[in-house]
């Protein structure tokens, strides 16, 4: 008989799974659960983009692409880079297109850290970092924002954090789970502190369309300095809402591009290529139907801060991404009992905070990536699961 | 407040309350219920009604599209028969259309041969009809934006993280 405990090394067995998996496997099994817990968009990716898809495949377009992806499509992405974050890029040599945002943060991370490395990342926030970075020998320092910081990284709490071993800094916004960005000043503060360093950013910002209040996102790479230190990581999913179709892209510094590219092409090779020409089109022709969705998205954000306020759970104003964060201390209960009698009592799945970090005990993660009318069905639920409670 | 926004929200779900639709449009409750009232006084407003899947609510009941050609009237054009076709309960809509026929009028009824009688002895009998061709609907796929029998299995949240 073959020994599996002999064969898989410490380092992988040791890795947990994510927390917001464990949660949906309790969902699953309650008949009639309606979920407030998908990190992904309720729309289809545009049909301009579906379409282009038929066409390419009709086209017979179905081979490898360049291992960095197609040059259209990179240059694309550099005039979309261009004008959103007023910041250029080469698309010959500082892009690659890869596998949704997910295969540029583990092909940064491997690109940068040995054994011994320390990188630093906000907390709470999206759950593959750590994973990543503890592969690679590295260690995962968290970095706690809290709800009166708006959970904004300060560059306080960064400082205490750095030292010699400090490799990365990752910057997760707009953040999920807590719906924060960091503003201009917010970015000034962090960049000051890193300018003169060795310090690496990763700063991922898949969410970077999604904030409101009028406020534009703004990126690291924009501050003085910055450019030459910051791996850039956005994608398709969210904005396009094509999380299915695997696609996002990474900028920076050719040195370091350059490596990782090496590791993309022997694990990839390139990425999937309908989705590539799909892109094109999402990118250049979409641009109504990603303002559309933005400003649907707005909606069900107020309807839903709106409605945890009224109901007795503080929820920090959120202005990105599409999840709320309310704090429910107030009902005594931790978060993980908070979700498991949420679920079992009303039939209502939202993710635990503590899924992302030991920060986000206390709070819970809701997704308003549904119609109204499902939320408003989810929220009068909650209400009266904290009526109960309180009897 | 963006009147057109809010007009979009009822268009979709007309239950909303006036404090959920507030919060959607980052405003007060009581503005909201201001622009409602002036849009009903100014008759943007018409009504309000539930999108209701027949075919579940009353198996037996049936729809038909009726196509209407007509010779228009001096002065009346083709109001006057619009008119006319609007008075009868079994009418549900009626509009007038550009093309190859005049007016489109919507009726329901409880059967087929109902339905059928009715056109030909109220409506294709009336002064100025051409001619009337009857269409009925066999299934409901999307109205105003809903759509029927869709399958309510989210696929999403079948994976981690």
């Amino acid at each position: 008989m073959i020994d599996y405990e002999k064969i898989i090394p410490k380092k992988i067995s040791d890795i947990q799974p994510s927390g917001i998996r464990k949660f949906f496997d309790i969902a699953q099994r309650i008949e009639g659960v309606i979920s407030l817990s998908v990190g992904e968009p309720d729309f289809k990716t545009p049909w301009a983009a579906r379409k282009e898809a038929i066409n390419i495949l009709e086209k017979g377009k179905t081979a490898y692409t360049a291992n960095r992806g197609l040059i259209e499509l990179r240059r694309t992405v550099c005039r979309y880079l261009k004008n959103f974050i007023r910041t250029d890029y080469d698309p010959e040599s500082e892009v690659i297109i890869t596998v949704g945002g997910s295969e540029a943060i583990d092909l940064a991370v491997r690109a940068i850290i040995e054994p011994g490395d320390e990188v630093l990342v906000p907390e709470p926030s999206f759950v593959c970092y750590s994973p990543i970075v503890n592969m690679m020998g590295g260690t995962a320092v968290p970095i706690v924002t809290r709800a009166e910081d708006k959970f904004r990284l300060t560059a306080k709490a960064l400082k205490e954090k750095i030292t010699d071993r400090t490799k990365i800094l990752i910057l997760p916004y707009p953040n999920n789970p807590t719906g924060a960005v960091m503003r201009r000043e917010d970015l000034e503060a962090v960049a000051e502190v890193l300018r003169g360093t060795n310090i690496v950013v990763l700063s991922d910002e898949i969410y970077a369309e999604m904030t409101y209040n009028g406020e534009k996102h703004v990126s690291i790479v924009e501050m003085d300095g910055m450019r030459e230190r910051t791996i850039l990581i956005n994608g398709f999913s969210k904005t396009f809402a094509m999380t299915g179709w695997r696609l996002g892209f990474t900028a920076g510094p050719e040195p370091i591009i350059k490596q990782m590219l090496k590791l993309h092409q022997y694990c990839i090779m390139s990425s999937p290529t309908v989705s590539q020409y799909a892109a094109i089109v999402a990118m250049e022709k979409c641009r109504d139907d990603v303002e559309r969705m933005i400003s649907e998205y707005d909606m069900r954000r107020r309807l839903c801060v709106k409605g945890f306020n009224d109901m007795g759970l503080d929820c920090f104003e959120p202005e990105g991404a599409f999840y709320v964060f309310p704090c429910i201390k107030s009902t005594g209960l931790s978060s993980a009992e908070f979700c498991e009698r949420l679920v079992k009592e009303k039939k209502v799945a939202v993710v635990p905070g503590s899924a992302f970090g030991e920060s986000g005990e206390g709070y819970v993660r809701v997704s308003y990536a549904y119609s109204v009318s499902h939320l408003t069905t989810a929220l009068a639920r909650i209400r009266e699961f904290l009526e109960e409670l309180k009897k | 407040m963006d009147t057109n926004k809010l007009l979009d929200l009822l268009r979709q779900n007309a239950r909303l309350s006036d404090s959920e639709l507030a919060a959607m449009l980052g405003t007060s409750a009581a503005e909201v219920s201001d622009a409602i009232a002036q849009l009903e006084r100014s008759g943007i407003i018409i009504g309000y009604s539930a999108i209701v899947d027949e075919e579940k609510a009353d198996e037996t009941g049936v729809t038909a599209i009726i196509e209407i050609k007509v010779t228009p009237v001096k002065d009346g054009g083709f109001d006057d028969l619009a008119h006319t076709i609007m008075e009868y309960d079994e009418v549900d809509s009626v509009y007038l259309l550009s093309g190859a026929y005049d007016l489109s009028v919507t009726i329901s009824g409880t059967s087929l041969r109902k339905v059928a009688l009715f056109v030909s002895e109220q409506l294709a009998v009336l002064d100025g009809v051409i001619s009337t061709t009857t269409h009925f609907i066999l299934r409901r796929y999307k109205e105003k934006k809903h759509v029927f029998n869709e399958d309510s299995f989210d696929e999403r949240g079948m994976v981690s993280p």
